[in-house]
């Protein structure tokens, strides 16, 4: 079962590696969009340090979107996914290897890069701390809630846009306490709980949306 | 099993339940007509003033009702949707269809009259309050559902895709109702309930009831409207729908 999991992962993460391009377009959509806030807000810190946990939270949810549509589209057109749907082991396993594959390639680069970036926005250390920790314990509910939406929309019509529309709601709850364990932190009142509820998220998501979106991928694939 | 005093699976197929949601129809229209000039009749003439918010609260005959409609709806559409993947009846998937744009509707209208509401009241249109933000979700998982099955032009793959949707957004229902318990926000709890005393006058719960059942009697009408259109359109190439269309001409 691991062994499995593995061997999508290593795929998955060598296929990426081959189109290293898609990875640094995703990340410089990041960095731009989170620039572009202190260019239209204006420059004054008092407020930058107000607005840089949802800013950044919110730039990567969109550039996780960004990155949502390739996860199961090239493997849709070239036949592997059917080969994947076919094989004796659960579909829902090979989900779960795509999407751990997923955050490494499209999560993990946006935690690297939110401390540079909160540096822009005047935050302070610990407030630094622990925005790129609740980008730690969120983005792989980032890539599990989307891969159920990447599902949906596989081979459809105007795929990319439903897909925001889809998965951008669902993405909520996420973005309030990520974006509100920062706030905490800043207000003094402590990230525990914020932290908390988001890895519950997190381990949820993980945890569930495998199945949902093999069932979606099957629907997909008929 | 086939000497069953009655066949549940008769009106599974729309041949059968065509007719019989035409006949069902003019009924819930009528229905709906009566509760809903009783329910507002008491609610604008006969319910009292109410002592802090004067004239103003009486939005709640249609504000309450709308949003346990835009909750009820979903749940009975996710049922739908349940339904259809779970035994692969075609009517299911139909029905979940239909029921999304009345849903949608009802989500709408409680936000809006929500907001005309809370504009005297709190002296804003609008706070991010989780009720308030749960329901603007609710109102965005209708609006991915209607946009998801209007993208995928075999209706089979629609209804599924739609299902799996809507099974994956029931999380939010809990949410929302349950939301002004577990956080203390703005908007005020439950004024209803089934455990203990109502919070309000008779008066005024009567009318919201009767207000309630009569966004239900519309909610079913309109929904077996919109079903029996589905049904013509999808099932276009039968024999069944030919013979119908031809004898009305």
């Amino acid at each position: 079962m691991l062994s499995l999991i593995r061997a999508v992962i290593g795929r998955d993460l060598r296929l990426a590696m081959r189109r290293q391009a898609d990875i640094v377009a995703a990340m410089f959509f990041f960095i731009i969009v989170v620039s572009l806030f202190p260019l239209g807000v204006g420059p004054e810190p008092e407020q930058l340090r107000r607005l840089a946990p949802g800013v950044l939270w919110v730039a990567a949810l969109l550039a996780t979107m960004l990155s949502l549509p390739r996860l199961f589209a090239d493997d849709h057109r070239d036949g592997t996914l059917e080969q994947l749907a076919l094989a004796p082991e659960p579909l829902a396993l090979i989900v779960l290897g795509k999407v751990i594959a997923h955050w490494l390639v499209a999560g993990l680069p946006l935690v690297v890069l939110a401390p540079v970036l909160g540096i822009q926005f005047d935050l302070a250390t610990d407030a630094l701390a622990v925005l790129t920790l609740s980008l730690l314990i969120g983005t792989p509910a980032l890539s599990g809630i989307g891969a159920i939406g990447a599902a949906l929309t596989l081979g459809v019509r105007g795929g990319g846009v439903l897909l925001s529309l889809l998965v951008l709601p669902l993405y909520i709850p996420v973005l309030i306490f990520g974006a509100g364990a920062v706030d905490a932190t800043v207000t003094g009142l402590g990230a525990q709980a914020h932290l908390s509820l988001l890895g519950a998220l997190a381990l949820g998501g993980v945890f569930f949306a495998p199945w949902p979106t093999a069932a979606a991928l099957r629907v997909a694939l008929e | 099993m086939s000497n069953k005093l009655i066949n549940w699976f008769r009106y599974a197929s729309p041949q059968t339940f065509y007719p019989l949601a035409g006949r069902m129809i003019p009924w819930f229209w009528g229905l709906a007509a009566i509760f809903g000039v009783a329910g507002l009749g008491i609610g604008f003439l006969l319910a009292p003033t109410d002592a802090q918010q004067g004239e103003g609260y009486r939005i709640i005959f249609l504000h309450v009702p709308a949003s346990w409609m835009s909750m009820f709806i979903y749940l009975v559409m996710a049922f739908w949707a349940a339904t259809g993947l779970a035994f692969n009846t075609r009517l299911s998937g139909m029905m979940a269809s239909a029921l999304a744009p009345t849903g949608a509707l009802f989500a709408f209208l409680s936000l809006w009259t929500g907001a005309l509401w809370g504009k005297p009241m709190w002296g804003t249109w609008w706070v991010w309050d989780a009720r308030l933000t749960s329901e603007l979700i609710l109102l965005f998982l209708y609006i991915g559902f209607i946009a998801l099955q209007a993208a995928i032009d075999d209706p089979r793959r629609a209804d599924k895709a739609g299902a799996i949707l809507a099974l994956v957004g029931v999380v939010n229902i809990p949410i929302i109702y349950f939301s002004v318990q577990w956080w203390n926000t703005l908007h005020q709890g439950a004024s209803v309930s089934l455990t203990r005393a109502p919070s309000m006058a008779a008066m005024m719960l009567w009318g919201m009831l009767l207000c309630a059942l009569a966004c239900w009697m519309y909610s079913i009408a309109v929904a077996l409207m919109r079903v029996r259109v589905i049904m013509l359109e999808r099932e276009r190439h039968t024999d069944w729908v030919r013979a119908l269309l031809a004898g009305r001409e």
